[in-house]
């Protein structure tokens, strides 16, 4: 069964890797690049759920302005009016709030499901999405392991809505995130992945009692840009635990390595056969239809 | 040779404008049952069109955040380009096995072959939300090569090309352009070629779309082997509806078709469900191999895991048995019972890897609107309009006229004379 396993797509796509000359297909970041990316470390402990990097993300993304804390009920998600929202879990420790936005992975599911490349990881490390490109397929809803690009249902010009960083309005200019910006409890840091997983590790080592021993982005699904350490499990604040550790274009790979291989194999397969089989034929008697 | 149809008379001289106005007026009764429900059908459907560009995706469909594909895309395009597969297998038999017997169900295959293509393409274009930036894919501003929906996109592009090509003898001789018959029936087997590998990779690419949405797709229907399960299962999703459309032209279209054809039919009916047979065995096989590979035993124990043996036992494994027994036994009517199982067996299947099982822990579940259901029904019904359109003009069915074969002896004079002895 084991042999099953790896399946003949493995072997193909081998095969695929060598006829494939010059068809390179987007490689994925190496462990140091991706140390390298810009990214964000939200910490649940100092979180004090006040909402105002929800107010302003709709700032500074032309979003209309989030709800009041005293009329929301219940546990929200983003959606196509609201690119982040802090959400308050009742946990083992009390009460403890997380932020919800894109992960921005390191290897996204979303970019690589794009056919228009409107979904595109930048080199820094924000996961963009780009209006002029987008076909609006919504296959990046269907791949994201998150579930967090959104889709104005509503429009006749639908846009994705998802965070964006802040990558071009900001981020690209040398500034913060707007988020990070403007938190008063300091629970957003902003840095490259190395220096976040540092000081992720720092806070945990000097409050061992304060934190639970882990660092939710540092490898889920192939690692994250936006870093979380919280008091409490990750699963009681909400976070997505299901998701694998390794990366979700990897799923694919297989498959679109196999392909220019069929693509040589396959023909030249068919046309000996053709061949072989017309012999046969000839020897009959045609009946012309 | 025994045409009595010449459909058009070489055209040679004649007005082509005035031919084609001559082709465009209707045929036949207007009254009939089909018409009288898909004609209000169809124009409804156009009206929910209208509103669908005007006022958004959302405004005819229950698509939500959480599942942004529905009908549109589990039904027309995934489950319409499987049952489309029948093109592939039957020119792959007929071109490149050398199977003559099947000869005279090429053309009708590859017209509902390249139909569905262009009309599941068409429904495609009504679920995406920006259409006018799929250029950018096309025209190479934007190469998602990392994208299996790009592979599978450009597929159907070429795929349709390749049929368009696989069929154009067909319309040549209903132009009556002899030179250009000549040309483009030369061109068949290198479009087969490329159109059967084409087929296998996209009907697999369909099934790899989904293999990033991982732990959304309820485990007894994600692993890793969808995409060589959709390949398989296209096969006898296609051959099932052969025979399905087969029986139905065989009635409806029976004017048009010769004794000779009448009577191969039969036995083309039989091979047909050999053939499936053989198909739906490998594919159970693989089934039970991904189950037990799984190791989710404990899951068949609830509502999803018994709807998921409903379709494994009640759609795959009786309908095989029937064709099996079918051929056996020489029972037309068990042959098309069981193609009509395994047909409701490839829409379950589809449905559930794409919309049933997407999500199916949420706590609302997607159903599809009333209007994205007309919508489907028009574009179905559209099609059968073009397709009835098709069969009662273009030699497609019926005998192409006689100067194909007299072409055809001319090139192969040694081939004629002996014909001419016998
Ligand atoms: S969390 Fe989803 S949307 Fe964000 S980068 Fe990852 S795959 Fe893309
Ligand atoms: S909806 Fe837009 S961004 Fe998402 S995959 Fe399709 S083209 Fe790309």
């Amino acid at each position: 069964m084991d042999l099953h396993r790896r399946d003949f797509f493995r072997v193909l796509g081998a095969t695929g890797l060598t006829l494939a000359v010059g068809k390179e297909l987007k490689a994925a970041p190496g462990p140091k690049a991706s140390l390298e990316f810009r990214g964000v470390l939200y910490d649940a402990a100092r979180c004090k759920g006040c909402r105002g990097c929800e107010y302003d993300c709709a700032e500074a993304n032309g979003l209309p302005e989030p709800l009041p804390t005293k009329d929301i009920k219940g546990l929200r998600t983003t959606d196509d009016k609201h690119r982040t929202v802090v959400n308050e879990y009742k946990t083992s420790k009390g009460i403890v709030y997380a932020k919800m936005q894109c992960m921005h992975c390191n290897e996204p599911a979303c970019a690589s499901a794009c056919l228009t490349q409107a979904m595109t990881k930048t080199k820094d490390g924000p996961v963009i999405w780009r209006e002029d490109k987008c076909m609006g397929c919504r296959y990046c809803m269907v791949s994201c392991p998150f579930n967090i690009p959104k889709f104005e249902y509503h429009s006749a010009n639908p846009k994705i809505e998802k965070c964006t960083m802040c990558f071009e309005t900001r981020v690209k200019k040398g500034e913060l995130p707007a988020c990070v910006e403007n938190c008063p409890n300091e629970a957003l840091m902003f840095g490259t992945r190395r220096e976040l997983i540092q000081e992720a590790r720092r806070r945990i080592f000097e409050k061992p009692d304060l934190y639970y021993d882990q660092i939710y982005g540092e490898h889920e699904a192939g690692g994250t840009c936006w870093l979380y350490i919280s008091p409490v499990p990750f699963k009681e604040i909400g976070l997505n635990t299901s998701v694998q550790n390794a990366s979700y274009p990897a799923l694919t790979k297989g498959f679109l390595y196999s392909v220019p291989s069929v693509f040589v194999l396959a023909p030249a397969l068919l046309l000996g056969i053709q061949q072989a089989t017309k012999k046969d034929n000839s020897t009959k008697p045609q009946d012309n239809e | 040779m025994n045409s009595g149809h010449l459909i058009s008379a070489d055209n040679d001289g004649k007005s082509i404008w005035k031919f084609l106005f001559r082709q465009m007026k209707p045929k036949g009764r207007w009254l009939t049952p089909f018409n009288i429900i898909s004609i209000p059908i169809i124009f409804l459907g156009i009206g929910l069109i209208v509103i669908r560009f005007w006022k958004g995706i959302g405004a005819i469909t229950n698509l939500s955040q959480d599942v942004p594909w529905g009908l549109w895309i589990g039904f027309d395009v995934v489950t319409g380009v499987a049952f489309a597969g029948g093109a592939y297998v039957i020119t792959f038999m007929v071109y490149i096995l050398n199977m003559k017997k099947y000869h005279s169900i090429v053309r009708v295959t590859v017209l509902n072959g390249f139909l569905a293509y262009l009309f599941y393409a068409g429904a495609l274009l009504l679920d995406l939300g920006r259409p006018w930036n799929v250029i950018n894919p096309i025209i190479g501003n934007n190469f998602g090569v990392s994208s299996v929906l790009f592979l599978v996109a450009w597929h159907f592009l070429l795929y349709m090309i390749a049929q368009l090509i696989e069929f154009s003898p067909a319309i040549a001789e209903w132009l009556g352009a002899r030179r250009a018959h000549k040309i483009l029936s030369g061109m068949t087997l290198a479009a087969v070629i490329f159109g059967i590998t084409l087929s296998m990779l996209h009907q697999s690419g369909l099934g790899a779309l989904f293999l990033m949405a991982k732990e959304k797709i309820h485990p007894l229907w994600y692993s890793e082997f969808i995409p060589i399960l959709f390949l398989v299962s296209s096969i006898f999703a296609g051959l099932s509806m052969v025979i399905f459309e087969g029986s139905i032209s065989q009635r409806v279209f029976s004017e048009q078709i010769s004794d000779k054809h009448r009577e191969e039919h039969h036995s083309i009916m039989h091979g047909l469900s050999k053939i499936c047979t053989g198909a739906m065995f490998a594919y159970f096989f693989l089934q039970l191999l991904v189950l037990v590979h799984g190791k989710h035993w404990d899951l068949l124990n609830t509502p999803m895991g018994r709807w998921y043996l409903l379709e494994m036992i009640g759609f795959v494994l009786v309908p095989m048995v029937l064709y099996f027994y079918s051929y056996r036994a020489n029972n037309v009517f068990l042959i098309r019972l069981a193609a009509i199982l395994t047909m409701v067996g490839v829409i379950l299947n589809r449905l559930n890897v794409t919309v049933i099982g997407f999500k199916w822990d949420m706590a609302v579940h997607y159903v599809p609107s009333w209007m994205e259901i007309v919508v489907t029904l028009t574009v179905l019904f559209t099609e059968i309009w073009i397709f009835r359109w098709v069969i009662n003009r273009l030699p497609v069915l019926r005998e192409s006229p006689k100067w194909v074969n007299e072409d055809k002896l001319t090139d192969k004079p040694a081939l004629a004379k002996k014909i001419q002895r016998a």
